[in-house]
Order: structure tokens, then C-alpha cells, then sequence
């Protein structure tokens, strides 16, 4: 058995400031009214730039990641999930929702004491869920009011005039819907700041994860999770855009100095779609192989911004910025906004599981990965949308491929040992040795 | 007159292939009905809706993830199996996630001419789906005039419009009938009359329906009515099913199924813009749950089904996995509740466990004869 590593490791200098930040935005949303702020909910995926222009003291509690840590805590999740199955929903419903629903049936916050309600609810929709997640949740909270947007308009590849107008014209409304439920003045200049921070951390977070194309990996998808989660908190928030700049330069920095994270990095796999989250322990089973998950499309693309570069290969997004583009009225806002977001990875598979296959058959070559593990996961039918025929297509192109069926947030519905035993296997398939007991 | 609707329901693959010889048209395999079949007759082009064939089946695993409904699953099954090898062209517009997946993996391993993904709006209640959907239909009309080679005019729509509009009016005056005391049509015979018009050339389908109606004037049928029901729910054209429920003592009278009352409830209101028009159609129909948000406009359209065909009962199906369905249903178990339609739940696999489930319905029945009593 190997005692000594094959390449350098050393703890993330920013993992202390990634925990405050996140454990600071739970508490500020808890915390917002005691100030006169106010309190939204929503998906991760819903234009979270737009409330912004409403003040600074505005705040977020997207739904994913909110019950992702529900999950966490397995306990808990248990509870919530059979609160929700009492009050009549089905169990095999999303169970980032089912988590969700069950801590306000419980009323009990994930982060402490009761749970805090919002004054309104602020979505998107592109999944048959998303806008029914919120709908349930309106009423809920008390029948607050609640404003959801329709951006499935179809892939990017396919995008036109009329598609992008249709989504800029749901938001130009949200906006007036804002005003009137809040009783605030809206304010453009705010709006345009933020929008720009999302082009900033979207593209930051994409950066960091490219730097994992080098052997060894300076990430490891476990960690991943608990970084990429700014940019579904709340990728429009400046603390957000400005730490993920300096994580960046921290990635650079382990790169230059072959710094692992994996020290004995010598297979690497990719993932597919949200990890069974009360047993990301699975992550770490890998590393007595010398195996890192070097990322996923789901870790990469579900926030960060890529787009294919004139030799081929998938890099982060230019911002409009960069590409010269003033953004001075709401409208240009918007727009911008619009075009960015209907880019994202993760949208494209709702229309074509061909789409999400192109994508992860380049992250496997460009990221050089030696096999994929496809997560069957029942808990989320929008990500596990086409997972099959992905399958096949990754085996086409010549990948291993180990699929594991389980939930991201029903920890009924995972089997750990049996997982681990088909890890073995997949090991053994792909003539891995086991370094570590 | 009336059995030639499950004639057809039966034998929808054997018409669709003799229309095609005779007129040497296209066919167009549809999923879903958001799709405008407007257009598409007025292309004289035939459109055939997917559906399941209620068969076990295990052709579909390597396609399809099995926490997605049957009812895709079953469809897709359709075409792996040959059954559709007549079809011309293919397509969906947009509604739920799970049949979407029908459609891509038979676009992928099923390849036919011409394929389009139609994304018709979820929003339906906002100001924006209208214009929004108007754009696509004439996006979509040019890309039906291309696979055709044939210009749609302003005619070819309006005649779309009427062979649709006309074919609705009759199934809802042939509804209508259902409000008696003593209907003159079982729910198996209306569910063959509605699903068959979903597969069938509107002509003809309407042609035999004027005959129907006509027949169903002052007919009475030989059982009693007992119990009128109502079913809604995810897709629903389990035939099996439906003559089992009636077969315990009572008769489906109403329902909210996108293979019954939600195909016809209303109109294309012509007027000078016709794709405006046929927009405004299928962003005001009664909604597929994946649409109905942010308010829930399901519940008080399926209530006043209930109260205005006088239901005593309500059947809600689901097909297993069903997403939106699961989403809507505990709100309107809940309303029907309160309002005094008592309901009961079941989940519709491909093929239905018709031993349980008849002791339920009997269950049920006897509740709402015992309720009756008093």
C-alpha cells in the first residue's frame, strides 16, 4: 500500500471564507427583515440579477441548494421529506422540492430556528417543476405573491429574435410586478451592476474548472460542490464574483506548483447530474483508487458559462463586456441577461439529450478522463432527462461508463454499499488498483 | 355509427396507411396536443397522434431512464416496435419532460424525413405567450411549407381551422348529451369517440360523428346508469380501464384528460390574422398541468365540469412518475373534496392491475351509494 503521494496536496487557503460566505447568506436571508430588508425565494436558475435592482438589502434563498443541505443532514431530510408525503405529494416528486416543502410544513430553517418566509417568490421555469415547485410554496408561505418566468424557448443552436423577446418581455414585466409587490422604486443602475457581476462569476467559475484539464487535477468534484454553490446562491451577488476571483488565482497558483488534489492521482472519471448528497462519501471511496472526479457537466455547466472557441475546444464564455458590448438601459440589461442565460450547458439537454451528449463526450476528451459514472438519479427528472441515450453515445465514443441508480435528496432511495461495490468493479474494469484500504 | 369509433381506435394504423395510399399524402406522428394541427391540415397533411399500445414491453430500457411515466415509455416502445413505419414526419410541442424524451429518442433511433420541436409556451397566463406563440407558428408553418414544397395560403388555414373547429363542435354537442339524466353514451364509447378523432382524418371522423349525434338522440341504453363519474388526469385512453369502472355499476359521464374534454373545449376564433388566431386558441384551452401556473386555473374549470355534468364522484389517474399531474392533484382532491365529489386516486402503469383496482372502484361506489342513502 502506498504511503507516500505522487503528487503534492494541500488544504484550499479559501475554504474558511468559502464556509463564512455561505453560512453568511443563510443568515442574512433569515436576518433581512430585522433591517427592513426583503426576502425572495426561487430556483437557482432563476434570474436572480433582477431583484437586485431593488435595493442592497434584498435577499436570496434559492430553492436547490437550499434543500441540497437538507440532504446533508440525512436526519432531517427524513423528516421533511415524510412531512411532505403526509400532506398528500408523491414521493417520487423532485426531492430538492420534497425537502423544501417539508422544512416550511415543519417550520424549521436548515440553518436554525423557524423558517423564515418569503415575501415573495422570484422563478424561472424550464422543467415541468420548477414554477409548480413555487406554486405549492406560494401557498405554503401563506398564498405570498409569486412571479415565474418561461424561458423554455428551445436549444441556443436555435435561438431567435422572437424567442429571446419572449423571455426579455416576461422580465420588463417582472420588473413592474416587482414594483408593485414590493411597493419600491426600481432602480436600472442596480440592475446593470448586477447583471455585469453575473457575466463576471459565471465566467470566473467556468475559468476555475478549466484549470482542472491539467494532470494533476487542482479540484476535486467533492470539494467542487461546496464552490460551485455561489453561483447558484446567487451568482448576481458581488462578495460571490469577487471570491471566486480569488479562487481562481488560488487554482492558478496550485497549477503552476503541480499542487493535487488527489495525490496520487492516476485515473480520473467525470460524474453526471446532482451526487447523492447525504453520501458524498462515495467521492472519497474513489481516492483510495488514486481516482478523482475531475468535474461534470452538472458541476461545470450547470452555472458557469461555456461556449466552443474557434479551435474547438470548450472554454469559458467571453462576457459581453469583453466583447465590447455597452449595457446602459434595462432593456440592454435584459437582453444581455437573456442571451447569456439561454447559452447555459444545462439548458440545452431539455430539448435533445444529443446536445448534453456533445458536451460531455468534449469534457471526457478535453479533460482526458478514463471513464464516466452516470448517476440514474430519481430524485431529479430535469437533469436526469436523456440520461440513457447519454449512455449510449458516451459508449460510442469509446468511454467506460458505470451507472448508478439513486437520489440526490431521498436517502431511501440509495444504496451506499452497493454503489461502492459497483466502483469496485468499475475500478477493476478499468485496471485501477486499489492503493489505499 | 358509434362503433366505428373504436373501429377506428383499433385499427388506427391500418386507416392511417390506406390514407396515405389513396391520397398520396404526408403523415405526421405527433406527441402531445399543443400541436396545431391546423397548419398541418391545411398542408393536407394527416396528423396522427402517439399513442401506447397498453402492451408490456422491454424495448424501451436502454432509452429511457424507468423513473419516467409509462405512457412515454410506451409510446416509444410504438416505434421501436414498427407500428408507426408509415410516418412521414415527426413531432412534439413542448409540454411535459417525459414525452419529450419519447420524441428525441425516436428522432434519434426512428429517423423519418422531417422532425420539429414545436416550444410552444409554458407561461400561457402571461401577455407575452400569444405574440410569443404566433412567431413560432409562423416559424413552423415556413418549415411545414419546406418539407412540403407546398405554400400554405390564408385558404388552406381557414380550411384547417373549420375541419378542427368543426370537428370540436360536434364532440362537445355530442358531450352535451352526457349531461342526461340517463346519458345515451357510455365513457367507453365516448373515449373511443374522442381518442379515434386524434388519429382519424377530420373529415371523415367529423362526418361520422354528425351521424352519431343523430343516433344518440332519444337512445336509450340497456343498463343502468348508477354512479355518474367523472375521470381526469395524466393521459388517459385505457379502455380497459374505463369499461371496468362502468362495468361496477356506474358511468363516466365528464372528464379532463388531454385525450378527452381538454382536445376540444374551445375554439380557434377566427379572425383577419390566422395564425394569431389559432395562437390564441392553445394558449386559452384548458391547460396541460404543466402549464398552470402561477394561478391554478384547473381547479375551478374542473370543478364546474363536476357540478355542470353532475358527477357524484371523481376518478383521479395518474400515470405513475406523472410530474405535473402529482403536482396538481393533491389541490384538486382537496377542492373536489370540499365541494362534495368524493374521489378516488389510482396510478395508471402501461398495463393497469385491473383485480385491484376493480375492488377499489367497488369500494368506492358503495361509499358513494351509501352516501346517497343519506
Amino acid at each position: 500500500m502506498a504511503t507516500e503521494t505522487k503528487y503534492p496536496t494541500e488544504p484550499l487557503k479559501c475554504w474558511k471564507e468559502a464556509k463564512r460566505l455561505r453560512m453568511k447568506y443563510y443568515e442574512d436571508y433569515a436576518k433581512a427583515h430585522e433591517e427592513g430588508g426583503i426576502r425572495w425565494c426561487g430556483g437557482a436558475w432563476s434570474f436572480d440579477a433582477v431583484p437586485y435592482g431593488l435595493g442592497d438589502d434584498v435577499y436570496p434563498l434559492t430553492g436547490e441548494p437550499y434543500a441540497a443541505s437538507i440532504a446533508f443532514n440525512r436526519e432531517f431530510s427524513l423528516q421533511c421529506l415524510e412531512a411532505t408525503e403526509a400532506a398528500g405529494y408523491a414521493r417520487d416528486l423532485c426531492s430538492y422540492m420534497r425537502n423544501y416543502w417539508g422544512s416550511i410544513i415543519l417550520n424549521k430553517y436548515a440553518f436554525g430556528g423557524e423558517f423564515p418566509k418569503a415575501d415573495f417568490v422570484w422563478q424561472d421555469h424550464i422543467c415541468c417543476s420548477h414554477a409548480k415547485w413555487y406554486q405549492v410554496v406560494s401557498e405554503l408561505e401563506g398564498d405570498i405573491p409569486a412571479y415565474s418566468v418561461d424561458v423554455a424557448v428551445g436549444p441556443f443552436e436555435a435561438i431567435d429574435e422572437n424567442r429571446i423577446q419572449y423571455i426579455v418581455g416576461q422580465l420588463m414585466d417582472g420588473i413592474d410586478w416587482l414594483e408593485k409587490t414590493t411597493g419600491r422604486t426600481y432602480d436600472d443602475k442596480k440592475l446593470i451592476e448586477a447583471v455585469k457581476t453575473e457575466f463576471r462569476s459565471t465566467n470566473s467559475w467556468a475559468k476555475i474548472c478549466e484549470l482542472n484539464k491539467n494532470i494533476p487535477a487542482p479540484l476535486d468534484e467533492k470539494t467542487m460542490y461546496s464552490l460551485y454553490v455561489f453561483a447558484v446562491l446567487s451568482r448576481a451577488k458581488k462578495e460571490f464574483a469577487d471570491f471566486y476571483d480569488t479562487l481562481y488565482e488560488e487554482m492558478k497558483d496550485r497549477v503552476k506548483r503541480g499542487i493535487a488534489a488527489v495525490g496520487n492521482e492516476q485515473a480520473r472519471v467525470m460524474s453526471d447530474t446532482q451526487p447523492p448528497w447525504g453520501f458524498l462519501s462515495v467521492f472519497r471511496y474513489l481516492e483510495k483508487f488514486g481516482c478523482i472526479s475531475i468535474g461534470s457537466l452538472y458541476s461545470f455547466g450547470l452555472a458557469g458559462a461555456w461556449e466552443v472557441k474557434e479551435d474547438g475546444t470548450w472554454e469559458p464564455k467571453t462576457t459581453p463586456m469583453e466583447r465590447g458590448i455597452t449595457i446602459n438601459t434595462r432593456e440592454d440589461a435584459l437582453r444581455e441577461l437573456v442571451i447569456w442565460n439561454l447559452a447555459k450547458p444545462e439548458w440545452q439537454h431539455f430539448y435533445s439529450p444529443q446536445l448534453k451528449s456533445e458536451m460531455m463526450i468534449r469534457i471526457a476528451r478535453e479533460w482526458h478522463v478514463n471513464g464516466v459514472m452516470l448517476h440514474y438519479n430519481r430524485g431529479c427528472e430535469g437533469l436526469s432527462l436523456g440520461i440513457a441515450e447519454n449512455r449510449l453515445a458516451l459508449q460510442k465514443a469509446g468511454f467506460p461508463v458505470l451507472v448508478f441508480e439513486g437520489n440526490m435528496g431521498d436517502e431511501r432511495e440509495f444504496d451506499e454499499a452497493g454503489t461502492m461495490g459497483k466502483m469496485d468493479a468499475f475500478m477493476e474494469a478499468l485496471e485501477v488498483k486499489k492503493l489505499v484500504d | 355509427m358509434i362503433e366505428m369509433f373504436k373501429e377506428w381506435y383499433d385499427a388506427k394504423h391500418e386507416y392511417a396507411k390506406e390514407w396515405k395510399e389513396k391520397t398520396g399524402g404526408k403523415v405526421m406522428g405527433y406527441f402531445c396536443t399543443y400541436v396545431p394541427e391546423e397548419i398541418l391540415l391545411a398542408a393536407d397533411v394527416l396528423p396522427v397522434r402517439i399513442l401506447g399500445s397498453h402492451e408490456p414491453q422491454d424495448v424501451t430500457e436502454p432509452h429511457i431512464f424507468g423513473m419516467f411515466c409509462p405512457f412515454c415509455r410506451d409510446c416509444l416502445a410504438q416505434g421501436l416496435k414498427g407500428r408507426y413505419d408509415y410516418l412521414d414526419g415527426l413531432m412534439i410541442a413542448q409540454s411535459c419532460l417525459h414525452i419529450r424524451q419519447a420524441y428525441t429518442s425516436w428522432e434519434m433511433h426512428i429517423p423519418v424525413p422531417f422532425s420539429y420541436y414545436l416550444p410552444m409556451p409554458n407561461k400561457v397566463q402571461s401577455p407575452r405567450a400569444v405574440p410569443y406563440l404566433k412567431g413560432e407558428l409562423e416559424r413552423f408553418k415556413k418549415a411545414v411549407e419546406d418539407w412540403t414544397e407546398k405554400e400554405i395560403t390564408d385558404e388552406d388555414l381557414d380550411r384547417g381551422i373549420e375541419m378542427m373547429n368543426k370537428n370540436r363542435r360536434l364532440m362537445r354537442e355530442a358531450y352535451e348529451l352526457r349531461k342526461e339524466a340517463d346519458p345515451p353514451m357510455t365513457g367507453l364509447e365516448a373515449m373511443y369517440m374522442a381518442v379515434s378523432s386524434q388519429t382519424i382524418e377530420k373529415n371523415d371522423h367529423s362526418d361520422i360523428l354528425e351521424e352519431t349525434i343523430k343516433e344518440l338522440q332519444g337512445r336509450k341504453l340497456e343498463r343502468s346508469t348508477g354512479q355518474r363519474l367523472m375521470i381526469l388526469g395524466s393521459e388517459n385512453d385505457d379502455t380497459k380501464f374505463v369499461d371496468m369502472v362502468e362495468g361496477c355499476g356506474s358511468t363516466i359521464v365528464a372528464d379532463d384528460h388531454c385525450t378527452g374534454s381538454r382536445y376540444f373545449w374551445n375554439d380557434v376564433q377566427p379572425n383577419g390574422d390566422r395564425l394569431l388566431a389559432i395562437a390564441e386558441r392553445y394558449v386559452q384551452r384548458p391547460p396541460c398541468p404543466s402549464k398552470d401556473w402561477e394561478v391554478r386555473t384547473r381547479i375551478p374549470h374542473i370543478l364546474n365540469i363536476a357540478k355542470d355534468w353532475n358527477v357524484s364522484g371523481a376518478i383521479l389517474l395518474q400515470q405513475k412518475f406523472c410530474d405535473p399531474h402529482e403536482l396538481d392533484i393533491p389541490s384538486i382532491k382537496k377542492t373536489l373534496e370540499s365541494n362534495g365529489i368524493q374521489t378516488l386516486f389510482l396510478e395508471l402503469d402501461v398495463t393497469v392491475a385491473v383485480g385491484q383496482f376493480k375492488t377499489r372502484v367497488e369500494a368506492f361506489l358503495e361509499m358513494l351509494e351509501g352516501e346517497d342513502l343519506f
